[in-house]
């Protein structure tokens, strides 16, 4: 402990100088390993989509240089090539003070493979912060940088403080107004300290369970279900040779903080920093797109609106929220709505109306098209009376007259929507056919092959579309071209809760009313339960205990099997006991048994073995056993530790005569005289096992009655011994 | 304040034998020469709660802390007693004396509570929050301080690994989860934790027994879970958990609800959308779940379980173990004698033999008699004890008319009344049951001796 301080203290005199040396750094991840945004961002990476007319990683790398990091690695992977390319042309690889960097991998398929590589390439020298392109705040580093370093020089083990901000999810839906699951934390309200992380908690689940030794280390723990995970993080260089070292990790937050946490070997410590009144958020979903978005034409992100981000380019803001560029052609009848953004080059045609929605440059927009809290990219065209209600409609897309997107609709580059069509609500549509093997999105996310390929199918994209298409245009009416993708089974029910559109009423209420009746069951159950008296605390946990046992016995009926296997092997093999040992432990160690299992399966397999081995008579049995018994008695003894284990061989003994072995029933006695030789089993142990025995049903004393001689001789040696004492 | 008064003053307690005898109830065991009964009772005065119903397990029992009380609290307390019978709880005791219930809120306290905490602070929480059930929680009580002995420490480990998870919400008002088991994981309910945001979890909290009951609540509770048997393991946490869905059994009023809320569907849309707006910022939780779809009638009834925590300085233990009735006995004369009202201290002074010392924190009760060249030190020694001389008591309790012979020398025990040591016995650690006969010079370390039961 002394070295350790000592070690602790040397490194805070040296702290000021690596200060000096190491410029503040910064890994910014331009993948997220995710498929929400498909199909969208299998033809554009994720961080290029613009977020109110500007690609997302803008505001993340701007965040960046206002918060004083002077050097960032852009690892990209998924489109590397577009990003890259983007960086270069733009004006952050020629700001001073701010080097952008990038790093490609063509393999990565999660943010722990990315850090991986980082790690490899040594380029991380002190601490950073990790944060994803799709990350919008305008919080200030310094007061978390310098909690984080504070901490580190009192705890070495402090490695990592994760960005939290207040956010009530829904009672209704329970999700964040981002659109993301509801997460349960638990901090040390003194420390600050993360003990618990929960952000697939499962819906059915009435309760979560917390650790009770966590609970005992710890007088007083808050559980949140009112923050919000803003996913930057200020690590320290630990956190990347973590990575290494535990190479299964892939999500940060599922494998590397519950990890972690879980994890006490280590005594790695994750410590949170909440934000009051800055900004930060993560677009994870359609629907924090959307309500990013609307946040930023609100200007809650200030400074990081359209209009300082872009500089000089004239962008003016007007009253009531809206962004107009200047050389937009506006018809004069067209009603611009509030909060909406207009991009340059745009041109609006009579009687249209605008409202909550954002629309990139260079579109044309017809007469009387009505376009409500939507987002519309760039080089759009909407010809007359089309109808767009809560809709993502990327570049190049062309509605024709009259089209009517209805909400929650996807239109990835270049669809082309029928006359007159309706797309139905949630769909998404791409001129990319949906890939075939998608399973779940769970599934998926790791195991994700086209994210690295994507870049060739946009390639390809770009060469011959029109064979492909030919046979799809009635998909989206006369002279629409593109692929409506299907929702699978199931996930149906779940797209209203990511989508871009507003939650309908019906469903909000229809949850609501479902609420309703899960907590009536679910107090229910709690008051049945507890009124049988049988639990009197917890009640919950009555069901999946008995679950549990069932498992366990099918665990062990497997178990015997395995160690009977194992057993065999080692007498035909003339295996060494020790060897034997080790592999019953193995045995043991994988399918969670006590030792006394093993002591009972061991034995169970030995016997079994003398019954199988040819015998003619009562006495080649007994032999027979003798003999196996004497060859393995280290094997068997070296799980036997104490009187209850071995009670538990004379039980299973028992069993195995009334059933499976009948033909030892005649050999009790010997067999356990033979056991109490070989020091198997202690006096103790038989003098117990025949006083539990005692009070039991006779037929149960079958047994005990026939070893009574043998009993009676080892009580009366025991007394012998006394009365020498 | 139309509260009454609920003392569950228990019995014989397995857990004090052999303090605790059929002539010396639970109720009665002396704390400073004074039964532990006192203390509560006295804070009950002290707070205006005169009317009190005291439930003692068995009769004669009964009849011996009825004799006690109506010598100790005539004319100043409105005391009835109540026998019920043994081994039926808490929760049973409550029920068999349920119908003498008959004011709007009940105040249950527990007999063996040794306490500085206001009862009427615990009443005024209760009624401010219009609560179903308040308990009252005080800070773990860290057992003694350090020249109580080794075995106290040891002792404090002990008690530290039995605690309660208690939840609270940010304001420390409500009791949102209680759990008294700690040998599995804790299990949080999310829709407390919907409802409330954040909770905070304590594991440095104890019940401290003393709750204040609506009277309806309380009675329609034990009426219909009758296999309720305790207050703290069944009531209190059934209350804790229904908290926001009460009204299936704390409101039996049908009204249709079921029928209520299927044709609530589309015309009543209107409804749900102003109670989910009203939701995003609603100032207590309870609220949330108490509005309705129309806005007005109710169908949806929650009830508040309110704490009152006692400040971390108050003293608040209960006499459940003989390791907390030593602490209880070394407090009171020491660090907590405020408990100790004047007109308890005990009469003219005993007879003292010569160049006997009687250090601080002790206590001599009337009447008794001292040789020459004793030494008692932060011990108790009841009415008319004789002892002799020679004679060392430390960090001991010594009741009444005990007689202790010459060159004893008693360390860290217990000696219970009509207890007769004779010469040269040592005691440490020990507790001697009522009336038992130590032989001349015998030893005895960390035991129990007691008669043996005829």
């Amino acid at each position: 402990m002394g070295a350790q301080k000592k070690g602790a203290t040397a490194r805070v005199s040296e702290d000021p100088e690596e200060l000096a040396r190491h410029p503040l750094q910064a890994i910014l991840l331009a993948d997220s390993f995710t498929t929400k945004f498909r199909p969208i961002t299998l033809e554009r990476p994720k961080v290029l989509l613009p977020l109110v007319n500007i690609p997302m990683i803008n505001y993340t790398l701007a965040w960046l240089e206002s918060a004083g990091v002077e050097e960032v690695f852009v690892f990209c992977c998924a489109h590397s090539k577009q990003v890259i390319d983007y960086l270069e042309s733009s004006e952050w690889s020629s700001q001073p003070n701010f080097s952008v960097t990038t790093i490609e991998s063509h393999n990565s398929i999660s943010a722990g493979d990315a850090l991986r590589l980082i790690y490899e390439r040594n380029v991380i020298h002190g601490d950073f912060v990790l944060i994803r392109g799709d990350t919008v705040s305008n919080m200030s580093l310094t007061q978390a940088l310098q909690e984080h370093k504070d901490r580190r020089k009192k705890d070495a083990n402090a490695i990592m403080t994760m960005v939290v901000k207040q956010s009530k999810p829904s009672p209704i839906t329970q999700q964040s107004r981002l659109g993301t699951d509801e997460l349960f934390m638990a901090i040390n309200p003194v420390t600050k300290q993360l003990l618990y992380y929960e952000d697939k908690a499962e819906y059915s689940k009435g309760f979560i369970s917390l650790d009770k030794t966590l609970i005992a280390d710890n007088p007083s723990v808050i559980l949140h279900n009112d923050k919000q995970d803003c996913y930057i993080d200020i690590c320290s260089q630990e956190v990347l040779s973590l990575f290494t070292d535990n190479f299964d990790y892939q999500h940060l937050r599922r494998h590397f903080v519950k990890g972690l946490l879980v994890d006490d070997i280590m005594g790695y410590k994750i410590f949170t920093h909440e934000i009051h009144s800055s900004y930060a958020a993560r677009i994870d979903n359609f629907r924090s797109y959307d309500t990013i978005s609307k946040d930023i034409i609100q200007r809650w992100t200030y400074p990081f609106v359209p209009d300082v981000l872009c500089g000089s380019s004239a962008i003016k803001v007007e009253r009531q929220g809206t962004y107009r560029a200047s050389d937009v052609t506006l018809s004069r009848s067209a009603q611009l709505g509030s909060f909406i953004f207009i991009g340059q080059g745009t041109k609006i045609g009579n009687d249209t109306k605008i409202s909550h929605s954002v629309i990139g440059e260079r579109c044309t927009i017809g007469s009387n098209v009505t376009i409500e809290g939507s987002y519309i990219w760039n080089n759009v065209t909407i010809e007359d009376g089309c109808q767009l209600r809560n809709a993502i409609v990327c570049d190049g897309v062309i509605l024709k007259s009259g089209a009517v997107l209805q909400p929650g609709v996807i239109l990835s580059f270049k669809v082309v929507v029928g006359q007159q069509f309706v797309v139905p609500a949630y769909s998404k549509v791409s001129l990319l056919q949906q890939p075939t093997q998608q399973d779940s999105d769970e599934e998926l996310e790791y195991a994700d092959s086209t994210s690295g390929t994507g870049e060739l199918r946009s390639d390809k994209l770009n060469g011959d579309i029109a064979p492909d298409l030919s046979e799809t245009a009635s998909e989206l009416g006369t002279g629409g071209v593109g692929y409506i993708w299907k929702v699978f089974e199931g996930a149906y029910d779940e797209e209203w809760r990511h989508s871009v559109a507003p939650i309908p009423t019906d469903k909000l209420v229809k949850l609501m009313l479902d609420r309703d009746e899960d907590e009536e069951l679910l107090t229910q159950d709690g008051n049945v339960i507890s009124a049988s008296g049988e639990l009197k605390t917890d009640s919950d946990g009555n069901g999946s205990e008995d679950d549990d046992n069932e498992d366990s016995r099918d665990d062990y009926v497997s178990f015997e099997k395995e160690v009977e296997a194992t057993f065999l092997r080692a007498v035909h093999e003339n295996v060494k006991v020790d060897l034997a040992v080790l592999e019953v432990n193995a045995l043991r160690l994988s399918y969670n048994m006590a030792s006394v299992d093993c002591g009972g399966a061991i034995f169970y397999s030995m016997m079994k073995l003398a019954v199988e081995s040819p015998h003619n008579s009562a006495s080649e049995l007994h032999r027979n056993a003798a003999d196996i018994v004497t060859t393995w008695q280290k094997l068997l003894k070296s799980f036997l530790h104490d009187i209850d284990e071995e009670i538990e061989v004379i039980l299973k003994f028992e069993e195995m005569c009334l059933e499976s072995a009948k033909d030892f029933a005649a050999l009790f006695p010997q067999i356990l005289h033979l056991l109490y030789d070989k020091e198997i089993l202690q006096e103790d142990a038989i003098l117990r096992w025949a006083d539990e025995k005692e009070g039991a049903d006779e037929s149960d004393k079958v047994f005990l009655k026939r070893s009574e001689k043998f009993i009676q001789w080892l009580r009366e040696a025991e007394e012998e011994e006394e009365e020498d004492e | 304040m139309d509260f009454q008064v609920v003392v569950l003053a228990g019995g014989n307690s397995k857990n004090l034998t052999p303090l605790v005898s059929k002539e010396l109830p639970k109720p009665l065991l002396p704390v400073a020469n004074c039964p532990v009964l006192y203390y509560v009772l006295h804070q009950l005065e002290q707070s205006n709660l005169k009317d009190l119903i005291v439930v003692v397990e068995g009769e004669d029992a009964a009849l011996l802390v009825g004799a006690w009380i109506s010598g100790t609290f005539i004319d100043r307390l409105h005391v009835e007693i109540a026998a019920v019978p043994e081994d039926i709880g808490t929760a049973g005791a409550l029920r068999a004396i349920s119908h003498h219930l008959t004011a709007k809120d009940i105040l249950v306290v527990s007999g063996d509570l040794v306490s500085d905490v206001p009862p009427g602070a615990l009443a005024a929480t209760h009624r401010r929050h219009d609560a179903a059930v308040t308990t009252m929680l005080c800070s773990i009580p860290v057992s003694g301080p350090s020249e109580s002995g080794s075995s106290g420490g040891k002792d404090k480990a002990k008690k530290l690994g039995r605690y309660n998870i208690i939840g609270l919400d940010p304001s420390k008002q409500f009791l949102l989860h209680i759990a008294t088991e700690i040998e599995k994981d804790a299990r949080i309910s999310k829709r407390i934790l919907h409802a409330v945001g954040q909770m905070e979890m304590r594991s440095d909290l104890m019940d401290a027994h003393m709750y204040a009951f609506k009277r309806s609540v309380l009675q329609e509770v034990l009426d219909v879970k009758d296999t309720f048997q305790s207050l703290k393991e069944d009531v209190l946490p059934y209350l804790v958990r229904s908290q926001l869905k009460s009204e299936a059994l704390l409101n039996r009023t049908p009204q249709g609800e079921e029928n209520g809320n299927e044709k609530v569907s589309s015309q009543n849309n209107q409804a749900f959308i102003s109670r989910i707006l009203a939701n995003a910022s609603t100032p207590s939780f309870h609220g949330i779940y108490s509005k309705n779809p129309d806005g007005s009638s109710s169908t949806r009834k929650t009830h508040k379980c309110c704490v009152y925590i006692a400040s971390s300085s108050s003293y608040c233990v209960r006499l459940n173990s003989i390791q907390a009735f030593m602490d209880i006995n070394r407090d009171v004369t020491g660090d907590a004698d405020h408990l100790l009202s004047p007109n308890n201290i005990i009469g003219p002074s005993p007879k003292l033999g010569t160049k006997t010392t009687v250090g601080p924190n002790c206590r001599l009760g009337e009447g008794s008699e001292m040789g020459d060249k004793c030494q008692v030190k932060r011990s108790i020694i009841g009415r008319h004890c004789r002892i002799g001389s020679h004679v060392k008591v430390v960090n001991s309790v010594v009741m009444n008319h005990v007689t202790i012979g010459d060159g004893c020398i008693i360390q860290g025990s217990v000696i219970c009344s009509n207890v007769q040591l004779q010469e040269r016995v040592e005691l440490k650690d020990c507790q001697v049951g009522a009336g038992f006969v130590v032989t001349a010079g015998s030893e005895y370390k960390a035991e129990s001796l007691a008669k043996k039961e005829k």
